[in-house]
């Protein structure tokens, strides 16, 4: 039967040229664009959770309440003897201390006087730890820039500043720079650094005036001695489970956050943020929506096509049918020949949609020109990303689209009366 | 009898008002500034989690030159401010640096107090910037207070109205709330411990209360002042922040 069905659709061309097209093209976009979209919504998952969330937070409760206002005053006292439980607690969770500021930074001339100065944002990370993995989760060593001798800070007074901050105000690598702020007391903070590095991540948000120092300036700084603003709190395993987070998230508010006491540690997860929630849920569901759809459209084309091949072939199910063979059996053999078909369309069209995905996860498509006035935390360059669903997800509405169109077609077969057969063939 | 009753009105209004409001609020001025003045104070910020205090001495000529420096705590003394019109330079001796402080860094929070930089470099009189018009009379503290309301009427003020309770014998004002143009109160300030210094009075204790932050405000106590005082013209460069 199965050999029967094949040697049909390779011989007779017309039967297997259109649909297998129409399959393959609505396979390939399925294919191609939930990659792209997976690797969209997963990057500014990603970008979110590296840079400001983590995949859980823990912050004093009033430094949560007031978190817009980054207060530094309302910062977390005690981390060192708090890590150590909260390793020990959670040893699937892996802990960053982060204090993130806002400031001056100013550029002097050559008798110490403002040159040049703009505000910033900075953010205080582990850089000179030598098992710190901060680096490469801010994709720091990629974000250096290649216009100068940039390089990463290799001892403590050194810093990066975004490179759209250097051409601005015309700082070279080298150069000396003050950041004028406030300590976590109030007190005026005035400190000097040496910029050993320019960076840009491609993102509009944190190109346009950021600072990154190691921690340990930051707390001489600011006066923070044993204290963070926050602490981001990563799975070892990688990837974000949202189950789990929620359970460590209920354990960790039930042992350590107290109603009476506001500086108390409270725990907050990345889905707590709506918006990354939500980029989190289309990441996950985005493949069944485009399955969902391309299956709509396809099978609406396919049945159209399948129509058109019952009334192409309807001489030859008349022939068919008066040799004996019965309705049920030419309509199996219908959709015997859909899933080769189905079948043949999604190898092709997974083969080609691979091939783009592959290309757009390694290179992606800047639309950085586009958000020069973007204040959401999203990536400016969008790349896909291909997991293992990439690889069957084609083969759904590939298989399902060509059978629902052929099924529906082929209910014409039932409707031939025997009776009619012989003056419907003109015999 | 409507119409005596009236008049007695007018007469009693026109008794207990006596002062139009700006000559009110000209000797309000006359008080609070002069042609130079020598403080010594203390500064007392009261944070959510903390309390500090820092000591300063401060050198004013008119409204258009200050020149600022803290004595204690160990980590801001030495830091210096020189306010030169309406530009300000700070001097921090750790890092032997001057910022310049230009524009919206002027409404930031100085030493995180509930003063902003543009509060404390603003020296201008009252009567220059507003107009005034009394709203009633009315007791504070234990004294008779005229209440009087400022209206802006130049652009480059910080708050877009103000009202006084002014001392109706001193003519010191006991509070003064600080209003943004849509209404909201900003700022109050409260004024005490009035002392007669040569022939002024003079509040030697300010409380000055962000309304929009948390905290209890900060208090500002005078440890000595002084007025009409030769302060060379050399403490007013940038060349004396370093030294």
């Amino acid at each position: 039967m199965l050999k029967f069905i094949i040697k049909g659709i390779l011989r007779d061309k017309n039967r297997s040229v259109l649909p297998v097209m129409v399959v393959s093209i609505g396979v390939f976009l399925t294919v191609a664009l939930s990659a792209w979209m997976r690797g969209i919504f997963g990057d500014m998952t990603d970008l979110n959770a590296n840079f400001d969330s983590g995949h859980v937070k823990v912050m004093t409760c009033a430094y949560n309440e007031n978190k817009s206002q980054i207060p530094n005053d309302l910062a977390l006292l005690g981390v060192e003897e708090f890590q150590k439980q909260f390793e020990a607690d959670y040893p699937e969770i892996e802990w960053a201390h982060r204090i993130n500021f806002g400031g001056l930074l100013d550029v002097p001339d050559e008798n110490g006087e403002t040159r040049a100065q703009g505000t910033m944002v900075g953010k205080a990370v582990d850089l000179l730890s030598p098992d710190s993995k901060e680096i490469d989760r801010m994709n720091l060593r990629k974000a250096l820039s290649a216009k100068n001798a940039s390089r990463l800070p290799q001892k403590q007074g050194e810093v990066l500043i975004s490179q759209d901050f250097a051409d601005r105000f015309g700082v070279k690598i080298g150069d000396d720079v003050t950041l004028f702020g406030s300590t976590m007391y109030g007190s005026m903070m005035f400190s000097n650094y040496t910029v050993c590095g320019t960076i840009k991540f491609g993102n509009a948000v944190l190109d346009r005036g950021a600072l990154i120092l190691d921690i340990r300036d930051a707390r001489m700084a600011m006066d923070m001695e044993d204290a963070t603003g926050e602490m981001l709190g990563f799975f070892k395993e990688g990837e974000y489970e949202d189950v789990q987070a929620k359970a460590i998230q209920a354990s960790f508010n039930a042992k350590y956050t107290q109603a009476d006491d506001e500086y108390s540690p409270t725990m907050v997860i990345l889905t707590d943020d709506s918006t990354i929630g939500m980029y989190l849920q289309m990441a996950n569901s985005i493949g069944g929506i485009m399955v969902f759809v391309l299956i709509l459209i396809l099978s609406v084309v396919l049945w159209n096509t399948g129509l058109l091949g019952t009334i192409r072939r309807y001489s030859e199910f008349g022939v068919r049918l008066a040799l004996g063979e019965r309705k049920v059996h030419i309509y199996k053999s219908l959709l015997g020949e859909a899933v080769v078909i189905g079948i043949i369309g999604s190898v092709l069209g997974t083969a080609m949609g691979l091939w783009l995905a592959y290309y757009l996860q390694e290179t992606g498509i800047d639309f950085s020109a586009l958000m020069n006035n973007v204040t959401m935390m999203i990536p400016s360059v969008y790349k896909a990303k291909i997991t293992p669903e990439t690889f069957y997800i084609g083969f759904i509405p590939g298989l399902f689209a060509v059978v629902l169109g052929n099924a529906l077609a082929g209910r014409a077969i039932f409707k031939r009366q025997t009776s009619q057969l012989f003056r419907e063939l003109e015999v | 009898m409507k119409n005596i009753t009236l008049i007695i009105s007018l007469i009693f209004s026109l008794t207990a008002f006596s002062q139009t409001a700006e000559e009110i609020i000209k000797k309000v001025d006359k008080n609070l500034t002069a042609d130079n003045m020598v403080m010594a104070s203390s500064m007392t910020i009261h944070g959510k989690r903390n309390s500090r205090t820092l000591t300063s001495i401060a050198y004013t000529v008119g409204d258009e030159k200050a020149f600022q420096e803290y004595l204690s705590p160990a980590r801001d003394k030495g830091t210096k401010m020189l306010k030169l019109e309406d530009k300000l330079w700070i001097y921090s001796p750790s890092t032997d640096r001057t910022i310049q402080i230009a524009g919206h860094m002027l409404r930031q929070s100085m030493m995180g107090s509930d003063m902003s930089y543009e509060d404390m470099m603003e020296d201008r009189e009252l009567h220059e910037m507003y107009t005034s018009e009394i709203l009633a009379k009315e007791g504070m503290n234990g004294r008779e207070v005229y209440v009087i309301e400022l209206k802006a009427i130049v652009d480059d003020v910080a708050y877009h109205s103000q009202k006084l309770w002014v001392d109706c014998e001193r003519f010191v004002p006991l509070q003064q709330d600080q209003f943004a143009k849509s209404g909201q109160l900003l700022k109050r300030v409260s004024f005490s411990d009035v002392r007669r210094v040569d022939d002024r009075w003079y509040p030697f204790s300010i409380v000055y209360k962000d309304m929009l932050k948390q905290g209890d405000g900060t208090e500002m106590n005078i440890t000595s002042i002084k007025f009409d005082q030769e302060i060379k013209e050399y403490m007013f460069t940038k060349a004396a922040l370093k030294q």
